[in-house]
């Protein structure tokens, strides 16, 4: 199942001894990043030369601590110094860094590392350095296959991010997004997948038929997703490895807004007939299929709790959309958004403790952010049109879409994917090849 | 600890949110009508309309958020019913549709309620069920493109298309 993800294992060089050395804060925005220096890994002559002949690349080191670098800039907690202000040669940074160089360019963390070619797979070492006690917080070592390099470099960034924050990172990811393309009258849409960084961008789906909210299973290997193949618009679930692909369930009629439960057993989704929207779960392995709301309005997009005991919907009930949860029998509905305006798409934190949503008012947009229980409401961003947001899988970033306004011709129509820290703080375009919508956030691929 | 740090930073931006969104109504209203083209913000143009015989337009409009059939639909949905008696072996999709203000999956369970209200109006006139089925696209295919009241107005609509 998780075959390639096992090809690559972990060997802890040394122990250290863990002092109390830097820490990053993550629980509020952070206007001051970490300084930080990324030295290129090492590599010596040989195994560059057959990584270049495998791999096509002139340096390997260089091309994975630009990786590291990256993400660790994206997260808009750390500031990666400029490598043109480095003192000491890579290979002899990574035996032993001459701290006061690095502390001369106000780095406050140093990481190094070498590549070898070793037995046709790629050997990967790193180190993390506290500057300012000059002590070693962290060594590690890979060994895989040369073409997961990349992954290696979101793997570093992880244990880096780990280490200084407290918190698992969210490098090793993937998302799954709808690409689009043309008018916007007569959109193609596209499933596509990418690395959380925009790397080996690749379309599931040809375009044929409109696609939509495409959602992974716990394991990232399943998608659930809506498809209007035949003109009927219905659930599917398409493995992307095989690329198999099978409607789920037997309705009569419309079913969308799927997601996975938190086992991966489950598909919940909304099904529509005569007017009225219901929520249905589907149990993956003996297909039974249960309905879990009965309420004459719309009842959709419902989001399982991480433990699975619960579940938030959006519902016009009341008259307007807003949001409810439920426990995950379909008991005990409670209605928890009361703000002014009106509030779709509620997904549950994978840490459990906060619903993210959208908020429509007075004409504008918003993703924000509420505690299970409608108290705390936060909203981290506001626009013109934008929705959908999906948790990073530690639950410190969101990604979302976000469409722009035409000019008087209807010309100058755009989606593009942005993610938001929790805190509100490091919005971000993530760029895409097309236009894109619909993201959902991989769960860390290595763990 | 972690968490306790988050909680309390939350409330601080709480607060501010707390002072941007204070003394606001819950209804979106509708901007005044300049086009002559709408009634409050139901479209009763013709731009977009589609004719499936003579005097027999093939849509019907509605409000925001709204699925209640207006004056001129009804009507217009009486022309299509009897339009269907006299064309018996000819079978309709009636595919409802959302404007871009709404989020893409409520929109087509808006779409699919849009599409229902039409489809129970014409089985009052007597077409059976057989013969009409129900299509929503949500927000997905505007037929006007444009960002403005009048546009949204236009893309809020039930068609009635012939299946054969």
């Amino acid at each position: 199942m998780k075959k390639n993800f096992l090809i690559l294992f972990l060997i802890i060089l040394i122990p250290i001894n863990a002092f109390a050395l830097i820490e990053v804060d993550i629980t509020r925005g952070n206007l001051n990043p970490l300084p930080l220096a990324v030295s290129p890994l090492s590599i010596d002559n040989k195994s560059k030369k057959s990584f270049e002949k495998i791999l096509k690349k002139e340096n390997i080191g260089s091309e994975i601590s630009t990786i590291v670098e990256n993400n660790l800039k994206t997260s808009g907690l750390f500031n990666p110094l400029s490598k043109e202000a480095f003192l000491q040669a890579p290979d002899i940074a990574n035996l032993k860094p001459r701290f006061e160089d690095w502390n001369l360019i106000k780095a406050q963390a140093l990481i190094t590392g070498k590549v070898t070619y070793v037995d046709e797979k790629l050997r990967v070492e790193f180190r993390l350095w506290d500057v300012l006690v000059a002590k070693e917080m962290m060594a590690l070592a890979f060994t895989t296959v040369p073409s997961n390099w990349r992954r290696v470099g979101h793997i570093i960034s992880d244990k880096v991010y780990e280490r200084l924050t407290g918190e698992k990172g969210y490098f090793d990811t993937r998302i799954i997004y709808v690409a689009e393309e043309g008018p916007k009258t007569q959109r193609k849409k596209r499933l596509a997948i990418m690395d959380q960084d925009g790397a080996n961008n690749k379309f599931l789906t040809l375009g044929n038929e409109l696609v939509l909210t495409p959602r992974f299973n716990p394991t990232s290997q399943m998608v659930t997703y809506l498809s209007y193949f035949k003109n009927l618009p219905r659930v599917y679930l398409l493995d992307i490895e095989t690329g198999t692909q099978e409607v789920v369930g037997d309705f009569p009629g419309m079913t969308f807004a799927p997601r996975f439960s938190p086992d991966g057993k489950k598909i919940i989704m909304s099904f529509a007939k005569d007017g009225k929207s219901d929520i249905y779960t589907m149990d993956l392995e003996n297909r039974l299929v249960e309905k879990i709301t009965n309420h004459p309005s719309i009842d959709t997009s419902p989001s399982y709790s991480p433990n699975g005991k619960f579940i938030a919907f959006n519902s016009d009930r009341s008259g307007y959309q807003q949001i409810y949860i439920m426990k995950s029998d379909g008991t005990d509905v409670k209605r928890i958004s009361f703000g002014n305006g009106i509030y779709g798409t509620p997904v549950w934190s994978p840490r459990g403790d906060l619903i993210a949503f959208t908020k429509l008012h007075k004409g504008k947009f918003y993703i924000g952010v509420m505690r299970t229980n409608g108290k705390g409401e936060r909203l981290l961003t506001e626009n013109y049109y934008q929705e959908a947001p999906s948790w990073s899988p530690n639950g410190r970033v969101l990604i979302f879409y976000r469409e722009t306004k035409t000019n008087a011709k209807g010309e100058g129509f755009s989606a593009k994917l942005w993610s938001i820290d929790l805190t509100g703080y490091n919005e971000r375009l993530v760029e895409t090849e097309t236009d894109a919508s619909d993201p959902s956030w991989s769960s860390l691929l290595s763990n | 600890m972690i968490l306790s740090k988050i909680l309390k930073n939350g409330f601080l931006i709480l607060a501010a949110c707390l002072v941007l969104t204070a003394c606001a109504t819950k209804k979106e209203v509708a901007a005044p009508d300049v086009s002559g083209q709408m009634q409050g913000d139901t479209y009763t143009g013709t731009d977009t309309v589609n004719y499936l015989a003579d005097g027999v337009p093939d849509r019907v409009f509605f409000a925001t958020n709204e699925s209640i059939l207006t004056t001129a639909s009804r009507e217009t949905l009486r022309a299509q019913a009897a339009w269907l008696r006299k064309n018996s072996n000819i079978n309709v999709v009636l595919e409802g549709h959302a404007d871009e203000r709404g989020t893409r999956e409520y929109n087509l369970a808006l779409g699919e309620r849009r599409a229902n209200s039409a489809k129970d109006y014409l089985m009052t006139y007597g077409i059976s069920s057989d013969r009409i089925s129900v299509l929503s696209y949500g927000k997905e295919r505007p037929v006007d493109a444009g960002s403005t009241p009048l546009a949204w107005s236009k893309n809020r609509r039930s068609v009635t298309v012939k299946a054969n």
